[in-house]
């Protein structure tokens, strides 16, 4: 069994992933330079030209892109190729419900897959390997992107995406999954239905791949005991490319950082300034090798700590943290990324003040989402009938704006518990 | 027309006692009370004495309300006294989105509040039965 998909890459020594940055940066930024004209600008109006960045050394001195940005350059703004060139599009939502599309050239996808490919041989994935993704396909990275790597390992793919727990267990059973990749919380749900139906003897998963939201490590030991696996983290976010950008190894003591196509930096959130390794600050990646999509220096908004150790694996990229929080007020729930400033904006348009609180919660391993809402004189009405109708207008909005279900909670006017006159907005009682 | 008022009511113990607690401090009078409510929440209807002076008083205590206007009708208190009423309605095409009585009776009679969609044409149905709504006075209610 082949322990890692590209050994040269994945083993490199720390001066050859130094030389492919600093040759790959130099290179990127020119291509920024020439083919993005919104960056270009965030460049001159810093005083700098592609030739300030000779190197690594030099990253720091390039502009931030923030998730503002790609709202504000919706939706070619940040394109670096002609979209002839361009294969696929993947798309996440953005802060306000305008949502952020990606761009992926060939090369752009074969890359991602790389990376994939190099999560799955991680953890034991070969061509033997029958990959389950129940990932959710579509403008979702998390399909795609499992589903593909999978294809370059060569696995027996089965693209399952996400719910219809019959058909997953009957598959699962049936074609002799060994490698399950999902959400963890899915995970736990499959984990626990395969418990009542008493499967557990008839699955033949030996690991998991699990990312797209927040995990502990209790979450990590009852999958691994209710699947009878080893079950692995793996990182990544639409902007950058998918999940992918980091994956653990059977180590699992953090996500190796895919450093020949990404650089990671940590920045303090508050003043932007590089963080020595090992610090907690927000993540920041500058992609060198994507074409359609060069996304450079751009803040994720994740907590986190990296770790340049060496690993016992034998890979020496380095390691990144799971997050440990976020710098902005994004929720993620159900692997979906949640934002107040949209639930807002559907209340509003709703004729509703924008008086709420959002209550989010874990419930046998799985999020649960409410929002709690003040109404206004003019939303109540002695008719029952008109304000469970309004409600149900609410409930269609906001799962249309987010993607998943929010339950809503009508309440009168002061009831939200305020802290210095403003309403506490986001209640998070997942203890993860 | 009669005023009836209308109270939001978040689904938590002892909010009705708060409420009937404030009206009752404030003197005033309930004639009739009802509630609709869903798993999470209700409606809770009152025909009061003084519906302007307890509307004053609720908002004040930061309650969710409004005011509607109502048909107060009066039938005959003896089995059976609705009934005209109702086939009435059913004949006329009325649409009842709610009714419920007061506790008042007056001289043999009962007292059915109805919230109709089209109050004009309910008010000439009754008419061409011989019925008039009752009025406030009649209720001595303001």
């Amino acid at each position: 069994m082949a322990k890692y998909y590209q050994p040269e890459i994945e083993t490199a020594s720390r001066e050859q992933i130094k030389a492919w940055q600093d040759e790959r940066l130099v290179k990127q930024v020119q291509h920024v330079w020439d083919n993005v004209p919104y960056y270009r600008k965030k460049m001159e109006e810093k005083g700098l030209t592609p030739a300030d960045i000779q190197g690594v050394a030099d990253l720091h001195k390039l502009p931030f892109l923030t998730k503002d940005d790609l709202r504000e350059a919706y939706p070619y703004g940040l394109l670096g190729k002609p979209l002839s060139e361009c294969v696929r599009i993947h798309s996440t939502s953005g802060t306000t419900g305008k949502r952020v599309v990606a761009f992926y050239t060939q090369a752009d996808v074969d890359l991602w897959e790389d990376c994939c490919a190099r999560a799955i041989v991680a953890v034991g994935g070969d061509q033997d390997d029958v990959c389950h993704v129940a990932y959710g396909y579509g403008l979702f990275t998390g399909g795609a992107g499992l589903h593909g790597g999978s294809h370059k390992v060569g696995c027996m793919t089965l693209p399952m995406s996400s719910g219809s727990t019959d058909r997953q267990l009957q598959f699962m059973t049936d074609l002799g999954s060994t490698i399950l990749c999902c959400t963890p919380s899915y995970a736990a749900y499959l984990a626990e239905s395969i418990h009542e139906r008493g499967l557990k003897d008839q699955i033949k998963l030996k690991a998991g791949i699990f990312g797209a939201e927040a995990w502990s490590q209790k979450m990590r030991e009852d999958i691994q005991n209710g699947l009878g696996i080893k079950a692995y983290d793996i990182y990544g976010l639409t902007e950058i490319s998918g999940p992918g950008v980091a994956y653990e190894c059977e180590a699992q003591t953090g996500m190796h950082i895919n450093e020949d196509h990404f650089i990671a930096e940590i920045i303090n959130p508050d003043t932007g300034e590089v963080l020595p390794m090992g610090s907690k600050g927000e993540l920041v990646f500058t992609c060198i090798t994507k074409e359609a999509f060069p996304l450079l220096r751009y803040r994720t908004r994740d907590i986190c700590v990296l770790n340049a150790e060496p690993c016992p694996c034998g890979r020496t990229h380095i390691k990144m943290s799971k997050p440990m929080g976020r710098s902005d007020d994004m929720l993620i729930v159900k692997g979906v990324n949640v934002f107040p400033s949209q639930i807002e904006a559907v209340l509003l348009e709703q004729g509703y003040p924008a008086n709420y609180q959002i209550i989010v919660d874990r419930v046998n391993h799985s999020d649960t989402l409410e929002v709690m809402v003040e109404m206004a004189p003019e939303n109540f009405s002695d008719s029952l009938a008109k304000i469970t109708s309004m409600e149900k207008s609410l409930v269609d909005a906001l799962k249309a704006m987010l993607g998943i279900y929010a339950k809503v909670r009508l309440v009168a006017p002061k009831t939200i518990a305020r802290s210095e006159g403003k309403a506490v907005r986001i209640i998070d009682k997942r203890k993860i | 027309m009669v005023y009836q008022i209308s109270v939001f009511l978040e689904n938590r113990a002892g909010q009705l006692a708060e409420i009937s607690g404030i009206l009752a401090k404030n003197d005033i009078d309930l004639r009739a009370i009802s509630i609709a409510e869903t798993a999470d929440y209700g409606v809770l209807r009152m025909i009061v004495d003084d519906a302007q002076k307890a509307t004053g008083i609720l908002m004040e205590h930061g309650y969710l309300m409004s005011m509607t206007p109502v048909l107060v009708v009066s039938v005959p208190d003896v089995p059976g006294g609705i009934a005209p009423v109702l086939a009435a309605m059913a004949e006329g095409n009325i649409d009842i989105e709610y009714m419920y009585s007061l506790f008042t009776h007056i001289a043999g009679k009962a007292y059915i509040v109805f919230r109709v969609a089209e109050a004009e044409k309910f008010i000439n149905l009754l008419s061409t039965h011989g019925i008039t709504p009752a009025t406030s006075e009649e209720l001595g209610i303001q």
